[in-house]
């Protein structure tokens, strides 16, 4: 068989669109599979959490801004320095980065949808429960108060009888529920349904960031729900996990916690590089210098960061030959990130610098994750971890690496992502003045806590005597935390602007190299009428005028092409699942489940049936489509070369 | 704010641990904005090349910007280089760090051992003795001779704490469950704030100390003055004041050692009239503050264990008289 025996005709774009469109309406809404609906979905809640938990921030700022203020209680602050961290972490930091890949990796790789999508519209409305859960327990003053790490015994019934910890613990399950299925949807989604041609060398870095955090969720996230499982059952049920008095260990918990919580870092620092190396490789006009060393430089970020947890308990007295060798993993994991910073410069170095918004945020970058790298370094000394460990000092250094290395370029990634999501350019200038603002607010906030940490301000304190000499440096923070604000309520000016008013976008406006830019902007239901094939790893730049296109996919059912993990030759075709309203169900009654099991074990037990309906409902065996799922014709197995098809636009 | 101005302080080091910790300090601190500035200079120089290079021309180049395979080379070398550097900086760190680890945590013999208890939010202090009753117990107020190891054995009562005096050492978490030691040895004379730095609850920032190094002299004087039981009441008011707190709730949680006040659930008050602080660090010990105190704390440190005590205006004088007279 030869190529020409398959239409090479253009597809039927309305049959196509029709076929891909999720339901319009309310009600249809509710049941959207489309990978872009979703990752707006996330990206717009995630940023409204941020909002939410920097408004907490202020709260805090406002409080410690002078010595023994009473504006808030113990009580009260205790709350909200815990549910701003929480979800900071959990609700907005991971969830941002993910949407970003739902919405952005099967657009970058060249397909049609993402893998497994009900089950993203199914965590979508996991991580959006849980949110909601914490902060109406929140308002009703039940926001978790021991700390975002929720230390026992502190957490246990005898110390904390409230509900507060058991809400903490369930929110963990929940957004751990909602980041799991992201993570598996997005592997899969990388592996089996890449363009043909986009060999694993020729993956985009922002995609590589998205698989090796994936695989790091995997691997950490199960540490974390097995230790709030694990908090949940001594609180509900008496086992005694953390109760060191009746044979439980205390420290247990933080080894626990920390195997999870310090890959969390690079699960949200790994997204961020991604989007740097993306920024800059457009903005310098040229690919990316050692691309290869800084895909290893991810993978190996990735394997190392499961082997410092213990950075994290240095003051709890272990070991100094265990230390040591932690000492060690932590100063060692600058390497690779050294790796990427060289790579960076070589690039803008030997580049064409256009030095536009999105550049901006990344230079931004530059300065703040530096700082709080090479704070990080001195951090993984074990004598001066012991003397800054739980100060100021350490909330600065977390702030400069998790804002310098996470929000920075993902507010970069907003402006230049921004244009292909709505198809409006946001405004040079007022961007230009939310990156001055947002830059010099974040340092007048963060820089005076180095200080402060090490004369010796511990975190967690809800006020400081006068006498500690802390006040001016605590109102110069607060003044910058002011800056801060206004910095991103200007962004969120811009945003609404440019959606009335904005500029039209190109298709592609920055020229970037990428392939969500070989679609229009915003793409189409079906992402690409013409599904691409790669001929290089910028493929828009790299691409031959005659690039053959996929064919053959049928446009009236959602068909997708699966191609091999390695080469990303076509393997087969696959039908691709309809809107559902079942995925929302099921979160509906996943979420019963977890809330009643706050107040008896049997929550479990009942909670179960709903959640057996809906899963039944979801997973029910439907008549298959005549056509459907089929293996690719064998003859179209091996890509043709261009020379070998005729004209532009040739079909394999 | 200068490091003389607060008694809290990583950067005023008053003890051997805390002065290599203040070493090891600057060596990060000067490689740290060596490294920064090297970094954004190299960051500064490429974008300005890239900048002028894009005035030339802006097509986008895929020879990798480069157009000799020289030039490429040469930027490979370059990044090869910098990746050199920055394993062997870190390298010398790594050394620095584990060589001023050991000196942290060497010590001598003939050290003063002094067991901490974290309670929620106070700290129970008891001085060891191979006597028995020779060994006190007093709170949050630690004495040390200067120049004379102390080892602290530490441990929690109830949730974690962090036992921390930054101007000599660095912190150690107190845990249910474990015992652990540290060591320290001031270097000079002087009272140094220290603070619970893990989070403990509600009360978590009212729970310092007050740590006095002292000449050999005066801390064997000051051993021996604790080691004594309370001083007997000598006038009429003072003796009013004993029986109310025999009689009150007081001596159900405080200890005062040769009364029958024997209660262990909060601090022992021997000698609280000779602690500069009350209330783990909260407030400077006078009289007016001691009577607020037992009137109202829960005004004063919210949360905390002792219940609000309205006595009349005369029998509130009794007591704080009574106890402002336990040196």
């Amino acid at each position: 068989m030869s190529p020409r025996e398959l239409p090479p005709a253009a597809p039927d774009v309305r049959a196509l669109e029709r076929t891909w469109e999720d339901p319009p309406g309310f009600f249809g809404w509710f049941t959207h599979v489309d990978h872009k609906s979703i990752g707006k979905r996330y990206l717009v809640t995630a940023f409204g959490f941020f909002v939410l938990a920097g408004m907490l921030a202020a709260l805090m700022r406002l409080q410690l801004s002078r010595p023994d203020n009473t504006l808030l209680g113990p009580d009260l602050y205790n709350q909200i320095f815990t549910t701003h961290g929480t979800t900071m972490m959990f609700l907005f930091a991971v969830p941002v980065m993910q949407g970003l890949g739902v919405y952005f990796v099967p657009l970058m790789i060249g397909a049609r949808s993402i893998a497994f999508p009900r089950l993203v519209s199914y965590s979508y409305w996991m991580f959006l429960f849980g949110g909601i859960f914490l902060y109406v327990a929140f308002f009703l003053s039940a926001g978790p108060d021991v700390g975002w790490f929720s230390y026992p015994p502190l957490a246990e019934t005898l110390y904390t009888p409230s509900k507060r910890p058991d809400v903490w613990a369930q929110l963990i399950t929940f957004t751990e529920v909602a980041s799991l299925a992201v993570a598996v949807s997005l592997i899969t989604t990388v592996f089996k349904l890449r363009a043909p041609g986009m060999t694993l060398n020729r993956i985009p870095i922002f995609v590589w960031g998205q698989v090796v955090t994936s695989f790091m969720v995997i691997f950490a996230m199960p540490a974390v729900m097995l230790a709030s499982t694990a908090l949940i059952l001594d609180r509900l049920v008496n086992t005694h996990f953390f109760d060191t008095q009746r044979g439980g260990d205390a420290l247990l918990w933080q080894h626990l916690f920390w195997f999870f919580g310090h890959p969390e870092v690079y699960i949200i620092f790994i997204p961020g590089t991604g989007i740097v190396s993306t920024i800059i490789t457009t903005f310098s006009r040229r690919p990316m210098f050692g691309y290869l060393a800084v895909v290893l430089a991810l993978v190996s970020t990735a394997f190392m960061g499961f082997g410092l947890w213990v950075h994290h308990m240095f003051a709890t007295g272990l070991p100094q030959l265990g230390e040591s060798f932690f000492t060690a993993a932590s100063m060692m994991i600058a390497i690779p990130t050294g790796i990427q910073f060289f790579c960076w410069i070589a690039t803008i170095w030997s580049g064409r610098m256009s030095l536009k918004t999105p550049m901006l945020w990344i230079l931004g970058f530059f300065v703040i994750f530096l700082i709080g790298g090479l704070t990080g370094v001195q951090l993984a000394a074990v004598p001066l971890n012991i003397q800054v460990h739980d100060t100021y000092f350490v909330v600065a250094h977390f702030h400069y690496v998790l804002i310098g290395g996470a929000v920075f370029p993902l507010f970069g990634a907003f402006y230049y992502w921004f244009p292909k999501i709505t198809g409006r350019m946001l405004g040079e200038r007022l961007g230009a003045w939310a990156f001055g603002l947002m830059f010099a607010g974040f340092n007048l906030t963060f820089f005076p806590m180095h200080v402060l940490g090490l004369h010796g301000m511990p975190r967690r304190v809800y006020t400081y005597q006068a006498a500690l000499g802390w006040g001016t440096l605590n109102m110069t923070a607060s003044l910058g935390a002011l800056l801060l604000f206004v910095g991103v309520l200007l962004f969120v000016v811009d945003v609404v602007q440019s959606l009335v008013y904005g500029t039209t976008a190109a298709d592609n406006p920055w020229e970037a190299g990428t392939l969500e830019w070989a679609t229009t902007s915003p793409p189409p239901h079906s992402n690409f009428v013409r599904p691409p094939t790669v001929a290089g790893r910028d493929p828009v730049w790299e691409n031959a005028p005659d690039q053959p296109v996929v064919v053959g996919l049928r446009d009236d059912v959602r068909d997708v092409l699966v191609t091999h993990v390695l080469d990303a030759e076509p393997d087969h075709r696959v039908e691709f699942p309809e809107p559902s309203v079942w995925p929302l169900f099921t979160a509906m009654a996943t979420t019963l489940l977890f809330i009643w099991s706050i107040f008896t074990p049997w929550g479990v037990v009942y909670g179960s049936v709903p959640l057996f309906v809906a899963m039944t409902g979801w997973f029910w065996p439907k008549t298959p489509v005549e056509g459907g799922t089929q293996p690719w014709p064998i003859a179209h197995r091996t890509l043709p070369m261009p020379g070998e098809m005729p004209g532009a636009g040739g079909a394999i | 704010m200068r490091p003389g101005d607060v008694v809290q302080s990583v950067l005023a080091p008053a003890g051997t641990a805390a002065s290599s910790i203040h070493w090891l300090w600057q060596l990060m601190l000067w490689t740290a904005v060596t490294v920064f500035a090297l970094v954004i200079a190299f960051l500064i120089a490429a974008l300005v090349r890239g900048l002028r290079r894009q005035r030339d021309s802006h097509v986008i180049s895929l020879d990798a910007g480069e157009s000799s395979e020289a030039a490429q080379r040469t930027l490979t070398r370059a990044v090869s280089v910098a990746v050199g550097a920055t394993v062997v900086t870190l390298i010398a760190l790594l050394v620095a760090s584990v060589w001023t680890g050991r000196t942290v945590a060497a010590h001598a013999s003939n050290a003063v051992t002094i067991d901490v208890s974290g309670h929620q939010w106070w700290w129970e202090v008891e001085y060891e003795h191979t006597v028995p009753s020779e060994r006190f117990v007093t709170a949050n107020e630690i004495h040390v001779p200067v120049g004379r190891p102390v080892v602290l054995k530490v441990q929690s009562r109830d949730v974690i704490h962090s036992f921390w005096t930054p101007n000599l050492q660095g912190k150690r978490d107190l845990i249910p469950g474990y015992v652990t030691a540290i060591w320290m040895q001031a270097d000079r004379e002087g009272t140094f704030r220290g603070q619970c730095a893990e989070f403990c609850g509600k009360q978590h920032a009212h729970m310092a100390f007050d740590l006095v190094a002292e000449s050999e002299s005066q801390f064997e004087q000051w051993r021996e003055s604790m080691r004594q039981p309370a001083r007997q009441p000598q006038t009429d008011l003072e003796r009013r004041g004993q029986q109310l707190f025999m009689a009150g709730r007081c001596s159900a949680c405080h200890q005062i050692r040769g009364t029958d006040a024997n209660g262990l659930v909060g601090p022992d008050l021997t000698h609280i009239a000779a602690r500069q602080t009350i209330a783990a660090g909260t407030l400077e010990n006078t009289p007016a503050h001691l009577g607020e105190w037992i009137r109202d704390s829960q005004s004063i440190k919210p949360y905390n264990q002792m219940p609000p005590t309205p006595l009349p205006r005369d029998d509130l004088d009794a007591l704080v008289s009574y106890l402002e007279a336990l040196k």
